[in-house]
């Protein structure tokens, strides 16, 4: 029986299926993955093999050919494992990196990568931002130079997820420094251990410490004509194409990971005694979760909306920069308030609360800072 | 080899159940269902026999609501053929889905009807049994392990304390503990191939089942809270608490 106007019997059997993955295969984990900084290979694999990496993509290629809704049920369901570091490993890779490949690549690429991607044996990465900008990608520096029949690519990429995991990454660069840059940025396939492109190091964050997140190198990296992807100069436009569905992604995320923190919360102060009963009993509190709640609910069916228009082809530029900053924010805000509940437990590493909380600060920041929404919602006002 | 396999649709395992206010029941409305974790071991059993060669069709059946169908769905996402839903709103009982699942296997035929143990909803653990007793069917409850030889088959079924292992005559009911198998992942292309596969509807009326309830529930209480727990000084006074207080020694 679904619930809502999105949903329907195959979502619905799909969610069911992640929320089992997740509490068998992820949860028990997530302390080990923390600590190694990152998600086993085969835990990939496995989703690979269950169909969950090629939820939109082509059946030739292994994929289900199913619709954005079915996307934000997955990553709905995937992001209550607490441990969002998991949660980004995988949606980088299905989400904001492989679909780059999946819209842009030509016939020969995709036969060639596609299938190892869906089957989560070829992990993914996408590398736009540099260490002199992310919020301004037309501002990139990564260049790349024709040579001969391919190209030579110089320059440096930071905060990159799945940096060292990957085996392909979708790397930006300047490849007309004289066209203005909307017109002279253009997307490269790069594979790791292709000479010149090196790991630089592995970054130590506040959050997400499961997912790796890395600095690339490239020196003088050779790579063949085909290593273009899409046309050359589109670069700009294909970016800011993906970047609606990573931002719909990121806030399916956020709604997720906000709803299980509420559910966890629900669960603690039901049994927590103060003051001669559960904390649920006080007023402040339960008032306190119940708007959150609410805002959540809001949030979600927002995220929804942005989903569904996505998958009917329409423009939705406006909802889902809305989308990005709202559940950015908001998400933070769940988060604040469901660890003060936990009283000094939330405060302990041994709480999932306590990672959530730590998780959840780059959500605001990261694949569009809110202000940099907040702009491109005003300029549809 | 045909196998049924049956499949009930219970508040999922990981819901916190809550008793209805007035006690008549516990509260169903918006709560999330799932297929029985003891018959998702019976459709996996299934779906590995034909895997080996030894099933050669696999039927899902489920009696209750409507909604049934999603947990059929989720059978033959796992591997079942086909499914038949006989659909009732009344609450079942063990004896009228015994009776139910009698009239599907006159109808099917199946030379063997697999079962969870027991449903985890209101924990009865009866319906194989009566099964095998309205077919006059050998029946092998608990199965641990499942081999097939000629016309009979090989059953580990765990017992207090150990193993037993009982060899039955086909054809047989066999009823899945939890340590029979693992169940598997539905994954995505298959619960998009399972939406292909057919599903019959029908009436316990059509197949000629009185399926009226005979028990009445008298009331359901939430079980009592846990108590605080105490700090003992030494082992004698331990022992003296487990003698005395809690008499379990
Ligand atoms: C853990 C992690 C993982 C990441 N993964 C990837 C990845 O896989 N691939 C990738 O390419 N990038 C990745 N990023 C980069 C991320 O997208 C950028 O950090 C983000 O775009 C912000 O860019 P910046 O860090 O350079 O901040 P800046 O661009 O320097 O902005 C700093 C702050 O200034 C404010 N600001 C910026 N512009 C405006 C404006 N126009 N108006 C008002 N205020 C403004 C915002 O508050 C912003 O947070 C990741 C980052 C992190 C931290
Ligand atoms: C790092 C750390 C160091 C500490 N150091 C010390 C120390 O040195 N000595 C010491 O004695 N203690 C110490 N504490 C304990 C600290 O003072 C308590 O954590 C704090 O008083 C809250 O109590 P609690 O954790 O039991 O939360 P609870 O009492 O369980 O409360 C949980 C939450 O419920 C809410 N709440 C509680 N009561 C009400 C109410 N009446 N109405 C509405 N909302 C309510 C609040 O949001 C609260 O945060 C420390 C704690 C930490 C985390």
């Amino acid at each position: 029986m679904t619930r809502s106007i999105y949903d329907d019997e195959t979502l619905e059997a799909l969610r069911d299926q992640v929320r089992r993955f997740v509490e068998a295969e992820v949860v028990p984990h997530v302390e080990a993955w923390e600590a190694a900084g990152a998600v086993p290979r085969e835990v990939l694999r496995k989703m690979g093999e269950l169909g969950f990496l090629g939820i939109r993509y082509p059946e030739r290629f292994g994929g289900s050919n199913l619709s954005t809704l079915a996307t934000v049920a997955f990553v709905e369901e995937l992001s209550r494992s607490t441990c969002a570091g998991f949660n980004v490993t995988v949606l980088v890779h299905t989400d904001m990196a492989s679909p780059h490949l999946a819209n842009f690549g030509s016939p020969e690429q995709l036969e060639r990568w596609l299938p190892d991607v869906i089957a989560g044996k070829t992990i993914t990465a996408v590398a736009v931002t540099e260490p002199g900008g992310g919020s301004d990608v037309a501002a990139l520096r990564t260049k790349a130079e024709k040579r001969g029949n391919g190209w030579r690519l110089n320059g440096s990429k930071t905060f990159i997820t799945n940096g060292a995991l990957g085996d392909l990454y979708f790397v930006a660069a300047r490849t007309d420094p004289d066209e203005k840059p909307s017109r002279g940025i253009s997307m490269f396939i790069v594979e790791k251990g292709t000479p010149g492109f090196t790991v630089a190091r592995k970054l130590d964050k506040m959050g997400w410490r499961a997912s790796d997140t890395a600095e690339l190198s490239f020196q003088d990296v050779d790579l063949p004509a085909d290593a273009l992807l899409g046309e050359a100069g589109r670069g700009f436009y294909a970016i800011m194409k993906n970047f609606q569905n990573e931002r719909i992604v990121l806030g399916a995320m956020a709604v997720g990971e906000s709803q299980k923190a509420l559910d966890i919360t629900l669960d603690y102060v039901r049994q927590r005694q103060a003051f001669g009963g559960p904390l649920w009993d006080k007023q402040a509190v339960r008032q306190k979760l119940a708007g959150l709640q609410a805002e959540v609910a809001a949030a979600r069916q927002l995220v929804w909306h942005a989903a569904w228009l996505d998958s009917q082809g329409q423009d939705a530029v406006k909802e889902v920069s809305m989308v990005k900053a709202l559940c950015g924010e908001l998400v933070n805000r769940v988060m604040y308030a469901c660890q003060q509940f936990h009283g000094g437990y939330g405060y302990m590493r041994e709480y999932p609360i306590e990672r959530m909380v730590r998780d959840a600060r780059i959500q605001s920041i990261g694949g569009g800072a809110t202000e940099v929404m907040l702009e491109e919602v005003a300029k549809r006002m | 080899m045909k196998v049924l396999v049956a499949v009930k649709r219970v508040i999922d395992a990981y819901v916190k159940v809550r008793v209805k206010s007035d006690g008549s029941g516990v509260e169903t409305q918006n709560v999330k269902m799932s297929m029985n974790p003891f018959c998702e071991i019976a459709v996996e059993e299934a779906v590995r026999l034909k895997e080996a060669g030894v099933a050669t069709e696999i039927v899902a059946v489920s009696c209750g609501p409507q909604q049934s169908q999603e947990t059929i769905r989720t059978a033959l996402a796992m591997g079942a053929d086909r499914g038949i839903l006989v659909q009732s709103d009344e609450a079942l009982e063990p004896l009228a889905i015994a009776k139910i699942l009698k009239a599907v296997v006159d109808k099917e035929q199946p030379e063997l009807v697999l079962l969870g143990k027991q449903a985890v909803d209101n924990d009865f653990g009866q319906t194989g049994q009566m099964l095998s007793a309205l077919l006059g069917w050998s029946q092998a409850t608990y199965a641990s392990k499942i081999q097939k030889a000629d016309g009979e088959l090989t059953v580990t079924r765990e017992i207090d304390g150990g193993l037993e292992t009982i060899k039955v005559k086909l054809p047989a009911i066999v009823t899945a503990d939890l340590r029979l198998n693992e169940p598997r992942y539905a994954s995505l292309p298959n619960i998009m191939k399972a939406k292909k596969k057919p599903i019959d509807t029908m009436s316990p009326a059509d197949l000629g089942v009185d399926a009226a309830p005979r028990l009445s529930v008298v009331k359901v209480t939430e079980p009592p809270a846990r108590q605080a727990g105490v700090k003992v000084g030494s082992v004698a006074e331990l022992v003296d608490k487990l003698k005395n207080e809690a008499k379990v020694i």
